[in-house]
């Protein structure tokens, strides 16, 4: 009983001197954060908390968070749309009567986004649509932390035109299938 | 008339120390836990958390009294009450400084001991009067403890009050500087009465009141029920033991009575066998170190100062050791201590007679 008792104070105080080892290494925060540099796993004393919106691990450069969508390179293809395993972007394309400028890389083009949504509720963050976007106007950001009070919210709509806009080419492309129509009769 | 507004303005003096140092406490307590474990602990409120347990009171005082419909609604609301008065009278016989006790009884630390005891009542009414079986199982576990501990408790202290002849507090502390009248060894055979310092301590005394600091220390964690004799609260099992039903203020009148014993204990530690508000510093030569140190304010910061090396300890102990299991903690205490405290006892009135009385 007593050499068990003896045991019991021999183990505790070899306890109490680990944890107040670390109760000073507490001192120093982990600083290394980056698992690709060599010496990560050299530092691993002190306090390994990372306090996360004032402090980020880093992220690699090509990884797959969250979409974004450059509207000025978008041809309104639909390939993205057609892509994607779930379904989550929606696009509505209005075509234009003639070209209506060109993307960074020379791509011509001839549609309208009447609407380009992407449901990040239901992205799977696969990265297909990013793969075969021709202009590659949809890429993938380093974006991983957004959160939203209500559900809606989570549908990012990147198209940038306005009701009336929409309105006005719709009108304008009806104008010229009618013209297009006319003429064709004439003949 | 002004002896009773000096009375009142003693307690209120100490409630708002008590107060204060439950605030630190806590924080000092979640800083540690967060240490140990290589965790931050509180951050966000303020810098470095540090006003995170005055957001935590706020929030407490806020809450609204709820009794839950089964409950015996005297005993659930009083409990928190006599646990806390209880402890706090213990505070009453505590000396501070030379000169300065609230009350400087000759039955000091009989009284402390005694008053301490009530707690134990006050665990039983919450338990009981909360009608919740975790509530009740962990009352009657705490009272377990407390009845089984204050026994080598008691005897590891009466081993201290047997070398120092007294029972009054303040005279015990004179009894270990450079103030005493009385002759004072250390170990028994170098006269330290002028030299002082940590050498006149009772614990360096007598070789065996270092034992009986050791039992007293043990068996003092038991007392307020912290780990590793946490059995009364065990979260694991217990939910939260006698104050599962507690919200609000009720909760945080248990809290501060938990942290208000934590520090009573250590003071009665640190003035039967640290010295209580004696320097720890001797007079070496010329250098007059210990008459230099003592005083007052200087005795008010010594005993604060052992006082809370002693609670930092009891909270690294909490976040170093497991609980252990109840057949376990009476086995340590009726098989272990309580027979090393009599034998600590027995040596003690040897000592009294063969080394300091032949000296």
């Amino acid at each position: 009983m007593f050499k068990k008792t003896l045991h019991a104070f021999a183990t505790a105080i070899k306890g109490l001197s680990l944890t107040f080892r670390h109760l000073f290494a507490a001192r120093h925060a982990r600083k290394e954060l980056d698992i690709k540099q060599d010496n990560y796993f050299d530092k691993q004393q002190g306090v390994t908390t990372i306090q996360y919106p004032k402090q980020e691990i880093p992220i690699p450069e090509v990884a797959r968070y969250q979409l974004d969508v450059e509207m000025d390179d978008c041809i309104v293809c639909d390939l993205c749309a057609k892509a994607c395993p779930v379904d989550c972007i929606d696009i509505e394309a209005i075509k234009a009567t003639e070209a209506i400028g060109k993307t960074s890389d020379g791509s011509v083009k001839r549609l309208y986004a009447a609407k380009f949504d992407i449901d990040m509720a239901k992205c799977m963050y696969c990265g297909l649509c990013t793969v075969v976007c021709p202009t590659e106007c949809i890429t993938m950001t380093d974006n991983y932390d957004r959160s939203f009070s209500s559900l809606s919210e989570l549908v990012y709509q990147f198209s940038e035109m306005s009701e009336k806009e929409i309105e006005e080419k719709r009108e304008e492309l009806a104008r010229f299938q009618a013209e297009k129509e006319a003429a064709k009769r004439k003949i | 008339m002004s002896f009773y507004i000096i009375y009142i303005l003693v307690a209120i003096v100490l409630f708002t120390f008590l107060a204060g140092f439950t605030l630190f406490a806590v924080y000092a307590e979640r800083k540690v836990a967060g240490f140990v474990q290589d965790r931050l602990g509180p951050m966000e409120t303020g810098k470095f958390g540090s006003l995170q347990t005055i957001a935590d009171i706020l929030k407490l005082l806020q809450k609204e009294f709820i009794s839950p419909a089964s409950a015996d609604k005297v005993l659930f609301a009083t409990a928190p009450v006599v646990v806390f008065v209880a402890v706090y009278l213990g505070f009453a016989a505590m000396p501070w400084a030379p000169e300065l006790a609230p009350a400087a009884l000759n039955l000091g630390l009989f009284y402390v001991i005694a008053i301490i005891s009530i707690e134990a009542i006050g665990v039983l009414m919450a338990g009981w009067g909360s009608n919740n079986k975790f509530a009740l199982l962990g009352s009657l576990r705490s009272v377990a403890q407390i009845v089984s501990y204050e026994i080598p408790a008691g005897l590891a202290l009466i081993s201290a009050v047997m070398v120092t002849q007294t029972l009054d507090m303040q005279e015990i502390t004179i009894n270990q500087g450079i103030l005493t009248d009385e002759r004072l060894f250390f170990f028994g055979f170098w006269d330290v009465s002028e030299i002082g310092g940590f050498f006149a301590w009772n614990i360096f005394q007598a070789p065996h009141l270092i034992l009986a600091y050791i039992i007293y220390f043990v068996a003092s964690l038991a007392e307020c029920n912290r780990a590793p004799f946490d059995i009364p609260e065990a979260e694991s099992e217990l939910v939260s033991g006698y104050h599962t039903e507690y919200g609000g203020l009720r909760f945080a009148f248990f809290f501060l009575a938990e942290y208000c014993l934590m520090f009573l204990v250590s003071m009665i530690g640190v003035v039967l066998f640290l010295g209580g508000w004696n320097t720890p510093l001797p007079n070496i030569g010329s250098w007059k170190l210990a008459e230099w140190t003592t005083g007052m304010a200087w005795g008010i910061i010594w005993v604060l100062i052992k006082t809370l090396t002693v609670v930092g300890v009891q909270i690294l102990i909490r976040w170093t050791l497991p609980r252990l299991r109840v057949d376990q903690l009476m086995n340590l205490c009726w098989k272990v201590l309580t027979p090393t405290a009599f034998l600590c006892m027995a040596i003690s009135g040897i000592w009294r007679i063969v080394v300091m009385v032949g000296n």
